[in-house]
């Protein structure tokens, strides 16, 4: 029963911020309401009983990755006039209905899986313990490549963003 | 009476969200933006990667959340590094403005 109302709720309020991330002129508002949609994410995770994906979540996309958003944001100092950059592109016709296609396709695959549509309650997760031991055995070369990717990452920022 | 939660539901919600952040990708002119709204799109793939990993009762689904989280993280650090360098060069971060490639 607390199941589906913390479900409704939250989702309600990961829909609307994601709206609002969509709508919004000003992108600083965007970030603001991205994280208020990235902390819903977090509290499904955990109605989901996966509470590491959850801390994850709130550590890093809502913190590092926002930060680095609004950081940007501060360095690019827009100071044109905000018309020109923060309206919609023309809204043209063939953009929507690919629009209206794809969600349509989208939720009639979903529909035609074979989930059922009740939740068992008995299950209950998967502990940190077993997710790390997974990670360092199974994944261990995958995790080992991660961490190249982000050294690759982070050689790129800087050379990409350094002054010629 | 509202039928109780199953996982249809979770992936209804990450389908919605998908289209969310594909709409932002398509209609914005704003590259923050833009790449806000990717990172909507990975978030949503996420979730669904979560509600099939409780369905099948198999946590190889959570690892592969954690890789996608990682990724994502090198993306936007690469993906605003660019912004950066495309502001400096042109002063301004309007997608419609910035045709270099275009041929």
């Amino acid at each position: 029963m607390w199941h589906d109302i913390i479900f409704w709720i939250l989702a309600v309020l990961c829909v609307s911020c994601a709206l609002c991330v969509v709508w919004q002129r000003n992108p600083v508002v965007s970030a603001v309401f991205l994280v208020g949609s990235f902390l819903a994410l977090a509290g499904l995770y955990l109605n989901l009983s996966a509470p590491f994906l959850a801390a994850i979540q709130v550590i890093i996309y809502a913190g590092a990755i926002m930060v680095l958003f609004v950081f940007v944001m501060m360095l690019l100092d827009l100071h044109h006039p905000l018309d020109l950059y923060f309206r919609f592109t023309k809204l043209k016709f063939p953009k929507l209905i690919v629009l209206l296609l794809f969600s349509w396709f989208l939720c009639t695959l979903i529909l035609a899986t074979a989930f059922p549509l009740a939740a068992p309650q008995t299950s209950q997760g998967f502990t940190i313990s077993q997710i790390a031991t997974l990670l360092f055995s199974k994944y261990a070369f995958p995790f080992e490549l991660t961490s190249l990717l982000l050294l690759i990452a982070m050689v790129g920022g800087v050379v990409l963003a350094k002054k010629k | 009476m509202i039928s109780p939660i199953g996982y249809s539901h979770y992936l209804i919600l990450s389908a919605v969200l998908f289209t969310i952040g594909v709409f932002g990708v398509l209609f914005r002119r704003n590259l923050i933006i833009i790449f806000m709204s990717i990172e909507l799109m990975l978030n949503s793939v996420n979730l669904a990667l979560v509600a099939i990993s409780k369905f099948t009762q198999n946590p190889d689904g959570q690892i592969f959340v954690f890789f996608v989280i990682t990724v994502a993280a090198a993306e936007a650090a690469i993906g605003l590094a660019i912004v950066i360098s495309l502001f400096r060069h042109k002063q301004t971060i309007a997608v419609d403005d910035i045709n270099l490639m275009k041929g």
